[in-house]
């Protein structure tokens, strides 16, 4: 611990590799996670889910389940009123109230298998389980869709018999599965196209994939006879939980303290309520404490995946190589309810490139699948895979290096995005110059063997964001953040507060407040916990320190402009005041009552300045022709971080998203039978990468600092899950010769696509 | 039926619980010993985060019965640590940053532990190998296979 601690010199804490604070609880098995906390008397809620894709529910009998001794309480949809078809902000995002009712508990039709029909506490799992069994609920089967072209067909089964598409003139007067179409254009693509000597154009698609945390959903709720109530759950935003479930079950927001356990992994996956409002339901009822937790089959069929699509790309470009013109046309699966990320798809899709024609247009389309959820930079990695896939086939049709054509049409300062903005400083051309240079990019491969390389852009995200720096007694500093610390946040705003009040990283200690102890803060999303948290921290550590010094100026009867902050110390500027001996914040901690009071700090904050950022990867593979398996030898990323406050944990989701893009890449997907029915709910099933199947992920963090946040600190999270998809299909290209357009590229499909070409031979 | 009585050793303690034919052992750690290191990730034995020693062997606990347990030794998580020294694996696990969340870490504690006491000096490939059974979504095993390795190191210098 020492020699890692060593490292940190006069400059600061940020930049080194500190231990994390909370680390020891998490090898000691202390930490306290979703499923950890019990409370006295509880009760055991278990879900009643739909065994149907599609089915009107006709009635729901409760009665018999309610008689067994041992039940408490039972919810069903009578238990929830319902909500109005509008949209709400929730923090950043907007949420339909008539959606979340639904998909938390079904009311007129289950639309997915696995959609919650009715719930049930009891005094044990067992009882919990032999009530379900009790209820009996009588189904209308109807037809179901589960592909998203399918269900944009006139004829297809329809999911919501009142959604209209948005964004299309005239207003349709048909319902259909389509909840939307979205567009941005910039420039005149037709006149684009025109201008260029090759264009390609393809069809991609991909599978829905799922977040995969290995933490499933947990809740533990307690309601008292008054209406006030506590919540514990696993979630990446415990502000958003508090805010869903009192609209939900009518509560005054402060009546609803909720605490976010340690997070077992999200993605994006905890950002949305599915037990929480049942276990508060439930409770209410029984006046008893409700734990629940999802098996891990009900996290696969209930939760939300990510989108599946079918992406149409058209990419043009001069025989020099500078792109011309670029089209794309997304369908993103949502789910049962309206809300795919194909809008950030849209955006995403071009955006590492400066390209002066530009048209995107998105379909959001729903159908008989569990709602999706976010996972790690939103619909990105899908239209951006396409994009990347055309732009490696566009430099072998015009006999240019990949890395040199993305580097001649890379987005840079002052590139009018497609989506809209001006960049600032970005670190596109920077990434690409860093893999180029690597010997990996150089290295000998041999047959079978390819290398592929792909960039991947995301915005990133402030918002709403609390923080605040209490002075204790001793002199040592209490932190609380509100967004929940899921992979080294606590770690990085402990450095940043003891950089800014110059004290030992080891005197900082921090913690996740609930939410009665800060102001609303925004989830852990967005790539934005540790960029707004340490703007708040600094905020914070401001006030403390313009406090100190108006003490210390009073202390020595002299003007608050005559002392300065510095190096931990308020000093008197004069030097002649040499009598005056710098105070420590340890000094002002020990006569704090007689000074003025406690000492904090409270950063309140709207976040703003979030840079975007760049990545490329490279990754070397090698395809076995008899089996298609396909093996990862070498993995490089780059990517640009503006800062890393902590380089381990920046390396750390490079290589966390890099490892899951490359299982989206070949080996994971939804797979569905004819009866609508999701038949590998599980992880033997769903293959996930474990570390037999991956190299060591080697990174390279490049700093283009954000001209926008005091430390230079861009999001880092969710970017590494973007370049990994085409990255991995270009690379087979280069090893088969074949241009992969499906994912996964799993070892069936690869075989088959092998013996079509006779190239399944040794 | 009625639950079945059971004895055991439990990180060197003694201890002594009823329970049902169906709890598994991990649900007799966690609900029953009040030993919550070991977490369930899938109940099916897919995901290891429920890895403890049965009589010094490697298992998912989620695998294994309550009741089959009478007069065996598990060693948890909870019992790695000695004092206020940490074993070196936990030790270079944080050192190396080979932990986001957390959630998987007891179960790849516990698993590293059972490999360096059959093999002191394993390659990477014997290291990936031993910890398939062991899923992390969230670090891509780079830094744990690190940590492992540096920790093997360590431990051999004694």
């Amino acid at each position: 611990m020492s020699a890692m601690i060593a490292e940190h010199d006069l400059s600061g804490y940020v930049g080194t590799r500190t231990i994390r604070p909370d680390g020891v609880d998490k090898v000691t098995g202390r930490a306290r996670f979703g499923a950890d906390f019990n409370l006295p008397g509880q009760l055991i809620g278990r879900v009643l889910r739909s065994p149907h894709p599609h089915a009107r529910i006709i009635s729901i009998d409760t009665s018999q389940a309610e008689a067994l001794p041992g039940v408490k309480a039972v919810v069903t949809r009578d238990d929830f009123g319902d909500q109005p078809s509008e949209f709400i902000p929730a923090g950043e995002m907007m949420m339909n109230y008539r959606d979340v009712v639904r998909n938390v508990m079904a009311r007129e039709k289950a639309l997915y298998e696995g959609h919650p029909v009715a719930a049930v506490a009891a005094t044990s799992a067992a009882i919990a389980r032999r009530a379900l069994k009790l209820i009996e609920v009588q189904y209308e089967v109807l037809p179901h869709v589960i592909d998203v072209v399918e269900a944009m067909r006139p004829e297809a089964p329809l999911l919501h018999e009142d959604l209209y598409t948005a964004g299309v003139e005239p207003k349709p007067d048909k319902a259909s599965n389509i909840a939307k179409r979205v567009e941005i254009t910039l420039g005149d693509i037709d006149a684009g196209f025109k201008k260029a000597d090759v264009i390609v154009e393809r069809e991609f698609k991909t599978q829905p994939v799922h977040q995969g945390y290995i933490e499933p959903h947990a809740a533990l709720a307690s309601v008292s006879e008054d209406g006030s109530a506590e919540l514990w759950c696993t979630t990446q935003g415990h502000f958003i939980v508090r805010a869903h479930c009192a609209r939900l079950l009518g509560m005054d927001i402060a009546r609803l303290r909720v605490t976010a356990s340690e997070i077992g992994g999200g993605f994006g996956g905890k950002t949305v309520v599915y037990l929480e409002p049942l276990a508060l339901a439930l409770s209410r009822k029984a006046k008893r404490p409700v734990k629940m937790v999802m098996t891990r089959e009900e996290v696969f069929k209930s939760s939300g995946p990510t989108s599946g699509a079918v992406v149409q790309v058209k990419l043009g470009a001069t025989k020099d190589g500078r792109f011309t013109a670029a089209f794309a046309e997304l369908k993103y699966q949502a789910g049962a309810f309206q809300g795919s990320p194909v809008q950030p798809g849209v955006m995403c899709a071009y955006a590492p490139y400066d390209i002066e024609n530009v048209k995107v247009i998105g379909y959001d389309v729903v159908s008989n699948r569990p709602k999706v959820a976010a996972y790690r930079a939103p619909g990105a990695p899908i239209s951006e895979f396409a994009v990347e896939s055309v732009v490696d086939e566009l430099a072998k049709k015009l006999n240019i290096d990949p890395i040199d054509l993305r580097m001649q049409n890379a987005a840079h300062e002052g590139t009018k995005a497609a989506y809209g903005p001006k960049f600032g400083p970005i670190g596109m051309e920077e990434t690409l110059n860093a893999i180029k240079k690597t010997e990996h990019w150089n290295a000998p491969l041999r047959k079978w063997q390819g290398r592929g390389v792909a960039s991947g852009f995301w915005f990133n995200i402030g918002g709403e964001t609390c923080a605040s720096l209490t002075v204790n007694e001793d002199g040592t500093v209490s932190l609380m953040a509100g967004t929940p610390d899921i992979g080294g946040l606590r770690a990085s705003l402990a450095m940043v507060a003891a950089d800014e009040l110059g004290i030992p990283y080891d005197k900082v200690r921090p913690i996740i407040g609930d939410t009665g102890s800060l102001g609303f803060t925004f989830l852990t999303g967005g790539s934005r916990s540790a960029f707004s948290g340490s703007m708040a921290v600094v905020e914070a550590a401001k006030q403390i320190k313009t406090e100190l010094c108006a003490r210390a100026a009073k202390l020595w009867d002299t003007k608050p402009d005559q002392v300065e902050f510095e190096a931990g110390h308020v000093r008197h500027k004069d030097d002649a005041a040499a009598k005056f001996k710098p105070m420590s914040i340890a000094d002002f901690a020990k006569m704090a009552g007689k000074t003025g009071g406690p000492i904090g700090g409270y950063g309140r904050i709207n976040a703003q300045g979030a840079g975007p950022s760049l990545g490329t990867h490279l990754v070397d593979l090698e395809v076995d022709p008899e089996t298609g398996r396909v093996t990862i030898l070498r993995y490089t990323a780059a990517q640009d971080a503006g800062r890393a406050i902590h380089p381990s944990y920046v390396e750390g989701q490079y290589q966390g998203g890099a490892a899951q893009g490359i299982g989206w890449a070949l080996n994971e997907e939804y797979v569905y039978g004819a009866d609508g029915k999701l038949q590998n709910a599980g992880f033997l099933d769903y293959r996930m990468p474990v570390a037999s199947d991956l190299p060591m992920i080697d990174t390279i963090v490049v700093e283009v600092p954000n001209p926008r946040h005091p430390y230079g600190v861009r999001g880092v999270g969710e970017t590494p899950i973007v370049p990994p998809l085409a990255a991995v299909a270009n690379a087979m290209e280069s090893a088969t010769g074949i241009r992969f357009t499906e994912l996964p590229m799993s070892p069936p499909k690869v075989l088959k696509a092998l013996k079509e070409r006779g190239l399944n031979k040794v | 039926m009625a639950k079945h009585h059971i004895t055991a050793t439990v990180n060197g303690d003694d201890v002594e619980f009823l329970c049902e034919t169906e709890e598994t052992l991990l649900d007799v750690l966690r609900d029953t010993l009040h030993l919550t290191g070991s977490k369930e990730g899938c109940g099916s034995g897919d995901c290891g985060a429920c890895s403890v020693t049965l009589d010094g062997r490697l298992v998912c606990s989620c695998l294994v019965l309550g009741c089959e347990i009478g007069g065996r030794r598990i060693e948890t998580i909870e019992s790695m640590a000695k004092g206020d020294t940490l074993h070196p694996l936990q030790q270079k696990f944080l050192e190396h940053a080979a932990l986001q969340c957390g959630i998987c870490t007891p179960g790849f504690l516990v698993a590293s532990k059972a490999l360096l006491e059959r093999k002191a000096a394993p390659t990477e490939t014997e290291v990936r190998y031993w910890l398939a059974g062991n899923l992390c979504r969230c670090t891509g095993y780079d830094k744990i296979v690190s940590a492992v390795l540096d920790a093997a190191a360590e431990m051999r210098k004694g």
